[in-house]
């Protein structure tokens, strides 16, 4: 049950808790409990909308940055990788496997200057850090499963079909 | 001016036309009356229908189809329902199945020859007969039977002119389906009384029960007589593709395709090697799609029935089938105010026959964010009627 509430949850965060309940053919109390329980052991971690900021006037950059790390002996990337979650502007931090990068960053800042400033500011002079490589996105086309382009998830159906 | 063709004269306008008019000059309306998926066609089935087209297939097929797809819809009838039917004679692929359904019957049928017909139904199979020179008879389905063809009702319409059963399970508008045994005794009815049976599977692959669909050609003795007609639509959300097929023994498969080359010729070539890909590798979207309709009938069924509008649980297809009887109208008048007063539209269950009245048919083939602020519309019209 955990997983289809997970599915369908990851899918539109805001379904209630009875029409879940509907759906996978359980009842109200059941769900809300596996869902707080879910909330308590950080299984769900958060809920979010997905924006579309370039829709709004408002100037946001987002960038992935890709680290190139030398392990410490002990600790492998853990310590560096923590170090750099806890600064604000970092959206998310990915181990990699493969040899271009070790980690990638992604990171949202109102400006390029923003971005390219914090960059060489706070993460290229960590001890261990070996190189950064910044790729900045022009255009989103489609995130978290949904597409943005434009006209996209129109219903162009007949409306009265037999 | 000399007289035109009468049966086409005499033939009823459909009754959902009238709603179709209202709703398209009616821009804020939103309807639950489509009858086709809300999922885009799966991408890797769109793109071979692009890399067909890039390889140069832009030329006819063979009349009765690719062999290729033959054989894979063969094997895939065999994989899934345990019919077995020979890609080379008995396989056409047809534009939709709605033309498998005016083939057979224009194979099969001589002036006079009656097809029975169980209602509520699919709006063509009526005007499908009349047009093939038959005479359609129809049997009044109920309610507390799930909608389903009983034995005593098929034996009490079964004449000596009979030549056609026509089924269509799981069922558009009611969303009933018909298990192994509630096929067995209808077979044997079929049986005894020498009748063909056109079996019409379009919804099979959506079923919500633990038991797959089950085709009436897999029971002894009745796959020398089934036509069964099936495509690609609904399954695999591919109805502007217009690809569908007819499964039939290879006497009538034969006449079919003769038909088939001189109105049609082939079925869009684009089409088929798009759908070779679908049966090949297209049991997962199936599997994602059917997962997504089941919520989405689980929570109308729940909703439905708060508002106090019962159904019996619909098993097959993506529609629901209420029952108005509470609120005192006909099924033009309720779909009439409802789509008047909180501009939704649901299709009256009278256009799918006479037994349909006093039902309307409710489509989920819907996300669930649009299911939801219909369903309120529905329950303010409701709290409103009472």
């Amino acid at each position: 049950m955990r997983k289809e509430i997970l599915r369908l949850l990851e899918k539109n965060s805001r379904l209630t808790a009875a029409e879940i309940a509907a759906m996978i053919g359980s009842d109200e109390e059941t769900v809300a409990n596996e869902i707080k329980a879910m909330e308590s052991e950080k299984i769900i971690c958060g809920y979010h909308a997905l924006v579309d900021w370039d829709k709004i006037e408002h100037e946001r950059v987002t960038a992935l940055i890709g680290l190139k790390i030398s392990p410490v002996r002990g600790e492998g990337f853990d310590r560096i990788s923590t170090r750099i979650s806890k600064f604000e502007e970092v959206k998310s931090v990915f181990l990699m496997s493969g040899a271009s990068h070790d980690l990638i960053l992604t990171i949202e800042g109102d400006s390029l200057k923003d971005i390219s400033h914090f960059v060489y500011e706070k993460i290229a002079p960590m001890d261990t850090v070996v190189s950064t490589a910044t790729f900045f996105v022009l255009k989103k086309y489609k995130d978290h499963y949904i597409d943005l382009t434009e006209g996209h998830g129109d219903d162009n159906r007949i409306q009265i079909m037999p | 001016m000399k007289s035109v063709n009468k049966t086409v004269l005499d033939m009823k306008p459909s009754g959902i036309r009238k709603f179709f008019d209202i709703v398209s000059e009616m821009p804020d309306a939103i309807s639950l009356g489509v009858g086709e998926p809300d999922f885009d066609t799966p991408w890797h089935v769109v793109d071979e229908g692009i890399y067909s087209l890039e390889r140069g297939k832009t030329y006819y097929t063979s009349n009765s189809g690719l062999m290729e797809l033959r054989q894979e819809i063969c094997s895939w009838y065999e994989r899934k329902y345990n019919v077995s039917y020979n890609a080379a004679t008995e396989a056409i692929i047809t534009v939709g199945g709605s033309e498998g359904i005016d083939l057979a019957l224009r194979a099969m049928l001589n002036p006079g020859d009656e097809v029975i017909i169980p209602e509520p139904s699919y709006v063509s199979y009526v005007p499908c007969v009349s047009l093939a020179g038959g005479k359609p008879v129809t049997i009044d389905l109920k309610n507390e039977n799930k909608f389903k063809l009983t034995e005593e009702e098929l034996a009490s319409h079964i004449t000596d002119k009979t030549k056609v059963l026509i089924l269509s399970y799981p069922n558009n508008p009611t969303g009933a389906i018909m298990t192994k045994e509630d096929l067995e005794p209808i077979a044997k009815l079929a049986i005894k009384h020498d009748l063909y049976v056109i079996s019409d599977e379009i919804y099979s692959e959506l079923t919500y029960t633990e038991e797959p669909h089950c085709s009436i050609a897999s029971l002894p003795g009745m796959i020398e007589r089934t036509i069964v007609i099936n495509g690609f639509s609904k399954a695999f959300a591919m109805t502007g593709w217009r690809l569908g097929y007819a499964l039939a023994p290879s006497s009538i498969a034969k006449l079919m395709v003769k038909i088939h080359q001189f109105c049609i010729m082939c079925a869009p070539t684009t089409s088929q090697y798009a759908a070779i890909e679908a049966l090949r590798n297209g049991d997962k979207d199936i599997e994602n799609m059917r997962k997504s309709y089941d919520e989405r009938r689980r929570y109308l069924i729940k909703r439905l029935s708060d508002i106090g509008m019962p159904a019996f649980e619909p098993e097959g297809a993506f529609y629901i089938f209420p029952s108005i009887e509470r609120f005192g109208m006909t099924s033009d008048e309720f779909a009439t105010r409802l789509l008047e007063s909180q501009k939704l539209a649901v299709v009256p269950g009278n256009a799918f026959g006479q037994s349909g009245e006093g039902f309307v048919r409710i489509s989920y083939a819907y996300s669930i964010d649009q299911l939801r602020e219909a369903l309120d519309r529905i329950a303010i019209f409701a709290h409103i009627q009472d």
